[in-house]
């Protein structure tokens, strides 16, 4: 069996698990393996039906009510007390904070090793797989032997597909016997950033703004910018130490990594630890007066130029549009 | 209140990266070394909690001798002490790394762990493995929290923060506790010259470590550099002139507007 990891919000699942899942199912596939799903919360039963148009032929939802609560610990001893009564042979987890977080507990709970940021898995006794390296400037070719094997799925890196026969799921429920002190860590509460803005990581298009922005207040013509193309604002790492946005906006190997159909990059010389940030855009439009910067030669185009000439100008061009 | 930031020598991360002929390792013949950038936070927190707690910021790493470089930076921020544990500099993987590093933190006597609060970056930059620090808490039986950017210590509580869609969890540890961080957790400090000079003359407590040996594992076969889309860049004019032909692309090629 190969089991997948499927976080999800009120039994709709999330974009980067369906990723997770698409590998799940390479590996399924070629194995000749059930392709099973773990899932946590009272609301995970709600899963059958989506997960059924992934493949997914049993969820097996994890029943306890402290549960319904992020718990890392508890979540971790629950899919290794699965795994003790499952013939697994691999765990698929999404490449996100609790998909990284919970499955490294299953390795030290387990004793066993984990392969994080895959791209590609090939199964057998011993998987040969690659993954990112140096936040994925770099892809390491490796061997993992573990019984199962430990595996997340590198962000944006697979497209979600439905099957075209879909399974019929069945979902099962499963009790796990948590101690008091799985629960030690846990979500305390949420604190609602009240920005009604598209996110980031989520957004179809970024426009970026680097040192040669200038100032905080100069991001004010990207603002307008991002506003006409439905998109929102990013930072490069130089802008964000010099204080002109916040951390929260920084774009690549540190910051998040974006993947939006169109990036527009403002005054961005283009270093390395922010092109591993933007790399999975589909499309990169380099705005920046020096044609021989990093950032023109990666772009797919670009306008030699200064941005506070070139951007204003393109907002009056698109108000003119609407 | 005694912190522990656990950081690693790593190349420079703002470098163009090539790769030794038999692609087992980044060429670093022409490259600087630094602290990764989540542990210089790391760092940076450690001291900050242990100044406004009355105790002692350590910095530990595990690593070649030559990554004394970056214990000396972690001691020119103020940090109180630094210990290495040193290797041959080979490649340690995650369950070989935290054991070691878990046996160092432990008191020998009783197993307890030697510090309050114990910080990790929440990946490293170069190998990016994302679990040395949950497989150390494990082996510590101290709670964990990776991911976090935010972090605050009330009376023998961590509070911890972490960015998630629309907002931030918060959780809530009884020390001691760990913790794996995030770039702008806050800004680290530069060390002044002074510090700096007065770090190179600072002892360096050294450790041999005990490698514990597992049983499976992942083993590295060769590192690759993807293939370079340099040089495709459509060039659609200079200035303001290129407007229109922006807002062609714009409409009619990538249909955003």
């Amino acid at each position: 069996m190969i089991l997948t990891l499927v976080e999800h919000a009120g039994g709709s699942p999330e974009e980067s698990s369906l990723e997770a899942l698409t590998l799940a199912r390479e590996l399924s596939t070629a194995t000749d393996a059930s392709l099973e799903a773990v899932a946590f919360g009272a609301e995970s039963a709600a899963l059958r039906e989506e997960l059924g148009d992934y493949g997914i032929e049993t969820v097996h939802r994890v029943a306890d009510d402290r549960l319904d609560t992020y718990a890392p610990e508890a979540w971790a001893e629950s899919i290794a007390q699965l795994l003790d009564t499952t013939d697994t042979d691999a765990v698929v987890a999404p490449g996100t904070d609790r998909g990284q977080e919970v499955l490294a507990h299953v390795g030290a709970k387990c004793d066993l090793p984990m392969a994080a940021n895959c791209l590609d898995v090939e199964a057998g006794d011993v998987y040969e797989l690659s993954r990112q390296r140096w936040g994925g400037s770099l892809v390491e070719h490796a061997r993992l032997d573990g019984d199962p094997k430990l595996l997340t799925a590198a962000p944006h890196e697979f497209s979600p597909e439905t099957v075209t026969a879909t399974a019929e799921t069945a979902v099962q429920p499963f009790e796990p016997s948590l101690e008091e002190s799985a629960f030690r860590v846990t979500v305390d509460r949420v604190e609602e950033s009240g920005e009604t803005g598209v996110s980031l990581g989520e957004a179809r298009v970024v426009v970026g703004g680097g040192r040669g922005v200038g100032s905080p207040e100069d991001y004010d013509k990207l603002e307008t910018l991002a506003e006409s193309l439905s998109g929102t604002v990013g930072a490069s790492r130089a802008a964000v130490n010099e204080g002109w946005r916040p951390h929260d906006d920084q774009i690549g190997q540190t910051g998040t990594k974006i993947s939006p159909d169109l990036y527009v990059a403002c005054g961005i010389s283009g270093a390395v630890q922010h092109m591993v940030g933007c790399k999975g855009a589909d499309n990169i439009l380099a705005i920046n007066t020096d044609p021989e910067a990093a950032i023109m030669q990666k772009a797919d185009y670009a306008v030699v130029g200064d941005l506070h000439e070139v951007v204003p100008e393109l907002n009056d061009a698109l108000a003119n549009e609407r | 209140m005694d912190t522990v930031a656990c950081i690693k020598r790593v190349p420079d991360t703002g470098a163009k990266i090539t790769l030794t002929d038999d692609e087992q390792e980044i060429d670093t013949s022409h490259l600087g070394f630094t602290i990764s950038p989540h542990e210089e936070c790391a760092v940076e927190e450690a001291i900050q909690v242990a100044d406004d707690h009355d105790g002692t910021a350590t910095v530990l790493s595990l690593g070649s001798a030559d990554t004394e470089e970056q214990l000396r930076t972690g001691l020119a921020m103020t940090a109180d002490e630094a210990t290495l544990l040193e290797t041959d500099g080979e490649e340690w993987r995650p369950r070989k790394t935290a054991a070691t590093l878990a046996d160092a933190l432990s008191d020998d006597s009783d197993t307890n762990p030697e510090f309050d609060l114990l910080l990790f970056g929440n990946e490293s930059a170069d190998v990016a493995n994302h679990q040395v620090g949950v497989r150390v808490a494990e082996r510590l039986d101290v709670p964990f929290v990776a991911g976090v950017s935010d972090l605050a210590i009330e009376d023998w509580t961590a509070v911890a923060k972490r960015d998630v869609t629309g907002g931030t969890e918060v959780y809530e540890l009884d020390l001691p506790a760990a913790v794996g961080v995030k770039e702008g957790l806050n800004l680290p400090r530069y060390a002044s010259m002074r510090a700096k000079m007065q770090a190179r003359k600072q002892s360096i407590g050294r450790q041999d470590p005990v490698a514990v040996e597992f049983d499976g594992g992942i083993e590295k076969v060769r590192l690759e550099a993807p293939e370079s889309t340099e040089g495709a860049a459509e060039v659609l004019g200079e200035g303001p002139d290129a407007v229109p032909a922006v807002v062609d692309l714009l409409r009619d090629d990538l249909e955003v507007i």
